[in-house]
């Protein structure tokens, strides 16, 4: 029971990866699969639906940053994990986590959603790539917002002793 | 799960933007002659580069399009509903072929726009072995076949195989989980039930037939229906005044063919919005229905020119256009 609390720090690290994660998966192949579609009729079209369908790929990586930072806290990267983290600090580490884990899925689903749409969108208006852009982008925002609350937590977390 | 079709609707989205626009209609309509008119449409990818003959041509993009479908639907049965009428057409030729023991090739349609085998259906009614035909055909098929051998009654026949046609295809959208399938089953069945009603009224047939004759659906009453065309014109154009069909009304007093134009008019205005939904097997179906009615008009452009009508009255025929 002495280590509860670094477990439950690691389950906010092990979210905030698998969610995002998972998020940016589905969302990616979701983009993929409309990308594939608009390249088998118009191969041309190949450079502007990429980026498109690479959109939603960033909620992963930001929930990959939010493990390596905590687990960097908790010691666990130099292999020395923080042996006397009390319940409390794990469970901070937890709730400093989880913004990044459920708004990173969430939004990597639903920008995965506005991808599609813009990669129809630059499909039928190869001229408006720039704006079928920003719908998705719009999106982001969230995320990053969720990123910056779990960094700005972990780093407070980090602070308390004991 | 609405994930499935994000491919389908992406190569969908790129085959809308080759569907013939209405400045493309135009021109169909003003070319000089039909010669001229398939050079158009040839232009604009239409038949396989070679043919210059209309009917192959229309054929062609029929097949094109359905190959296309099939290209990204592995279970195609979810657009059966389309192809029941051209099943029942079949259905309808294999009876009058057996009744009047003679052999009719060129009426019967191919595999390609049908969910059964048209050979198929033409020896199950010849042999009066209808277990090979789908269930909802059997009752039908021997039903026609009998009341044509008994009465000599073609009409008669007809609405027998046409009102099962209907009732297929309303059950099909009915139970469909998509928008637009259930408003095509729902569309489909209404207007053949004005159109017969309307028909029947003009040659003075009784309720008996018009009870016979009327499939129903969810937009229409077809007692009621049944009850003004038994009445007279007047009262088909009242009841109709007091159903969703009340705009109909003007293009019914004015022909046949204007409700039948009014009618692929709704139906292009109520799928347009699919053009915007990029999940779902909605825009399948609307590009599916878009095709159909393109093809409809092309023929219909093609046919007034090969008939030397004037430009005018074929404009008057155009459907709108689903791009």
């Amino acid at each position: 029971m002495s280590n509860l609390g670094l477990f439950f720090a690691i389950l906010g690290a092990a979210l905030a990866a698998l969610l995002a994660g998972a998020g940016s998966a589905r969302g990616v192949g979701m983009a993929g699969q409309a990308a594939a579609g608009v390249v088998t009729d118009q191969p041309d079209m190949f450079g502007r639906v990429l980026i498109l369908q690479l959109l939603p790929g960033t909620q992963g990586i930001y929930g990959l940053l939010i493990a390596f930072v905590a687990m960097n806290n908790l010691g666990i990267m130099s292999g020395n994990p923080e042996q006397g983290c009390s319940l409390l600090k794990g469970l901070a580490y937890l709730g400093a986590c989880l913004p990044m884990a459920i708004v990173g899925y969430i939004s990597a689903i639903n920008q995965a959603k506005a991808a599609v749409a813009s990669i129809a969108l630059v499909s039928k208006r190869p001229d408006q790539f720039g704006k079928s852009m920003l719908f998705p982008a719009m999106v982001e925002t969230y995320a990053i917002f969720a990123l910056l609350i779990s960094i700005l937590a972990l780093n407070g977390v980090g602070a308390i002793t004991g | 799960m609405a994930e499935e079709y994000i491919y389908a609707v992406a190569r969908v989205r790129g085959k809308e933007q080759k569907l013939l626009t209405a400045s493309v209609m135009d021109s169909l309509v003003a070319a000089p002659g039909a010669k001229e008119a398939l050079r158009i449409l040839a232009d604009h990818g239409w038949g396989d580069g070679e043919d210059t003959d209309a009917d192959a041509m229309l054929s062609a993009e029929k097949q094109k399009t359905w190959a296309f479908i099939g290209e990204l639907v592995p279970d195609m049965s979810v657009f059966d509903v389309f192809l029941y009428a051209n099943d029942y057409h079949n259905l309808k030729a294999a009876v009058k072929e057996t009744a009047m023991q003679e052999t009719r090739d060129n009426v019967f349609i191919g595999r390609d726009e049908t969910t059964v085998d048209a050979q198929l259906i033409r020896r199950a009614v010849r042999e009066r072995d209808y277990g090979a035909l789908p269930e909802e055909m059997q009752g039908v098929a021997a039903e026609a076949l009998d009341v044509l051998l008994h009465t000599g009654d073609g009409q008669l026949a007809d609405i027998i195989v046409d009102r099962a046609a209907m009732n297929r295809i309303w059950e099909a959208g009915r139970k469909s989980d998509n928008e637009i399938i259930r408003m095509y089953g729902e569309l489909t069945v209404a207007s053949a039930d004005i159109k017969t009603a309307i028909r029947a009224c003009l040659m003075k047939k009784d309720k008996a037939f018009l009870a016979r004759a009327l499939a129903a659906c969810d937009s229409l009453d077809i007692g009621d229906l049944a009850q003004a065309a038994s009445d007279s014109i007047d009262a088909v154009y009242e009841y109709l005044g007091r159903t969703v069909y009340a705009d109909a009304i003007s293009e019914i007093r004015k022909s046949p063919s204007a409700f039948e134009r009014w009618c692929d008019n709704l139906l292009i205005e109520k799928i347009r919005p699919e053009i915007h939904h990029p999940f779902t097997i909605g825009p399948l179906a609307a590009y599916i229905l878009a095709r159909e009615n393109e093809i409809k008009c092309v023929r219909m452009i093609l046919s007034g020119k090969v008939n030397d009508l004037s430009v005018e009255s074929i404009r008057e025929r155009v459907r709108e256009t689903y791009v």
